[in-house]
């Protein structure tokens, strides 16, 4: 506007026309840690010609065909599928019961700034309200910052094996997931209906039940679905680590070569997931509207 | 009812938008108040709605000091105020029977609140709310399928629950169609003067407010600029009111954020938000 005039000759360029040094030092930069990465990573694919890999690679392909599909090894399978799936369901259970009230309390606009907190007082804001707002949000990165491997193992060790420790992790590191996008979602929510039933006089948990969810609810319905098909590929793996379901079943055929096992195992989980998959789009399709 | 003494309020930001009101409202008054865009009018209406504190003044409710009430006796203090927005301020995905029953939030426990979600607890007196407000057969509809009209007979109707002995309203009809408008502002005096309830009114319409209320008070500057019945209300006033304001011929509601005519495709320039 104004300013134009009292510019310097050499400055009227346009600014993209001007030599920089970003993309030459970016381009250097993305260069440096691609090869850094190969090299760290070992992403070399002459190893699979050397020593015996291919012949390796070969005997599992070879054993996997024709794959176990005797009733007998079916049958006794059932259990193992039940149990992956049912270790998904109560793990987000659980991962709702956990994230659901921290995600609340990890909400600014419900702990400590905005419309609602207006009136209180510095002091009562900050003990009230951001003390438990910043417990919260630090409870909450600590339960997703560690995988569910690693909460499975450390559930393992202390409530023996089974499937328990895997809903136990599910439930842990998911809730964690949860709570911080519930609370993203309620930040996001238009404040201008809660301002009004706050000043009708609703309680703060009236004023979440009329105000906050009917807004959240199908974003909230949406991404709990979608961590249940997550927690269900979850949980088939968590076997791995001793928790059950149907990695377990994989571990234990891997260990004795028993391929032909391993590939209808995997297969079964393909048709688990696919099912899952299906069942969680029908429901949103059908509750989001 | 109200008396108000040497309220100011000074944002974060450095703005004063209120700068010694003094103001007293008897019971079942009916006041208008209109003024400039910027003039503190929501400001005040926030602080007498019990949202908002001000910096420094003094608000008595039926000559209680109101910083001295506790958060439960703050919270009944509010109960007995019910405002009408600009915005309807209703959740748009619940049915109108919710939204309406929502006025009851003060009185109900939670568990109560929870349960009508399943089963409508008192849908009669939504019903008869909806019936006064002259939209019956809306009561099952979902929110947002209704015209901005309606929603904000909705509002009224939640307002009718409520029941409160004052009824605040910051321009109730600024985002309503002008035909449509004249109309809510005669319901919501109707209200009014049927029940004894107080009555204070935000407009951006003078000619609604001289029409309608029998007290119109002028701010400007975040202070009482007159204070006077209708007749008494000149042209020459009035041209002091908003002297500078450039909307003082065609009063035209400024857009804010997302809230215009056009949704949040309309936002104000930086620099230019009200």
């Amino acid at each position: 506007m104004a300013r134009a005039h009292s510019v310097a000759p050499a400055d009227r360029f346009p600014v993209s026309a001007r030599k920089s040094a970003f993309p030459y030092l970016l381009t250097g930069a993305l260069l440096i840690a691609f090869v850094g990465s190969l090299h760290v990573a070992q992403a070399d694919p002459r190893r699979f010609l050397e020593g015996d890999a291919l012949g390796n690679v070969l005997r599992f392909l070879r054993g996997s065909v024709p794959p176990q599909v005797s009733p007998q090894f079916l049958g006794l399978m059932l259990r193992p599928v039940l149990e992956t799936v049912q270790i998904s369901v109560m793990g987000m259970v659980i991962a709702v019961l956990t994230g659901l009230p921290l995600g609340l309390l990890a909400t600014s606009s419900l702990t400590w700034s905005g419309v609602l907190h207006e009136r209180r007082s510095r002091f009562g804001r900050w003990l009230g309200g951001f003390v438990p707002y910043a417990a919260a949000r630090g409870l909450l990165s600590i339960f997703r910052a560690i995988p569910e491997y690693v909460w499975a193992l450390v559930f393992v060790r202390a409530v023996g094996l089974g499937p328990f420790p895997g809903v136990l992790a599910i439930g842990v590191a998911y809730g964690g997931m949860l709570g911080k996008v519930y609370s993203e979602i309620l930040e996001g929510a238009n404040p201008r209906p809660l301002e009004a039933l706050h000043a009708g006089g609703a309680s703060r948990p009236g004023i979440v039940l009329y105000g906050l969810v009917p807004q959240a609810l199908p974003a909230f319905v949406s991404y709990t679905l979608y961590r249940w098909e997550c927690a269900i590929r979850a949980s088939a793996i968590l076997g791995f680590v001793g928790a059950g379901g149907l990695g377990q079943q994989i571990d234990l055929s891997m260990r004795m070569f028993q391929f032909d096992e391993v590939a209808t195992l995997l297969g079964i989980l393909f048709v688990v997931v696919g099912c899952v998959d299906f069942v969680s789009g029908r429901l949103r399709a059908r509750i989001i509207r | 009812m109200y008396e108000l003494l040497d309220l100011r309020k000074v944002f974060n930001d450095g703005t004063a938008a209120l700068d010694g009101l003094t103001l007293t409202v008897g019971p079942g008054e009916q006041v208008a108040v209109v003024g400039p865009s910027g003039a503190g009018k929501t400001t005040l209406f926030r602080i007498m709605n019990l949202t908002l504190l001000p910096t420094s003044g003094i608000v008595r409710l039926d000559g209680i000091d109101v910083t001295r009430l506790s958060d439960v006796e703050l919270r009944q203090a509010r109960m007995r105020i019910g405002t009408i927005y600009q915005q309807h301020n209703l959740v748009g995905r619940l049915k109108v029977v919710h939204n309406v029953l929502a006025g009851h939030l003060g009185r109900w426990s939670t568990a109560v609140a929870l349960y009508s979600f399943l089963r409508p607890q008192d849908a009669n007196g939504a019903g008869r709310a909806l019936a006064q407000v002259g939209i019956p057969e809306k009561l099952y509809a979902r929110t947002d399928e209704l015209s901005g009209g309606q929603q904000q007979r909705v509002a009224i109707a939640r307002l009718l629950i409520q029941n409160p002995d004052i009824i605040l309203a910051d321009e109730p009809v600024s985002s309503v169609d002008p035909s449509l408008a004249s109309g809510i502002v005669a319901l919501l005096t109707e209200l009014s003067t049927g029940s004894r309830k107080t009555l204070l009114m935000n407009l951006h319409s003078v000619d609604l407010a001289l029409a309608y209320f029998p007290r119109i008070v002028g701010v400007r500057d975040g202070r009482v600029h007159f204070d006077l019945s209708p007749d008494k209300v000149t042209r020459a006033l009035l041209e002091g009111l908003y002297a500078g304001d450039q909307d003082e011929a065609t009063p035209r509601e400024p857009l804010r954020h997302g809230q215009g005519p056009f949704g949040g495709a309309c936002r104000p320039l930086p620099g230019f938000s009200t």
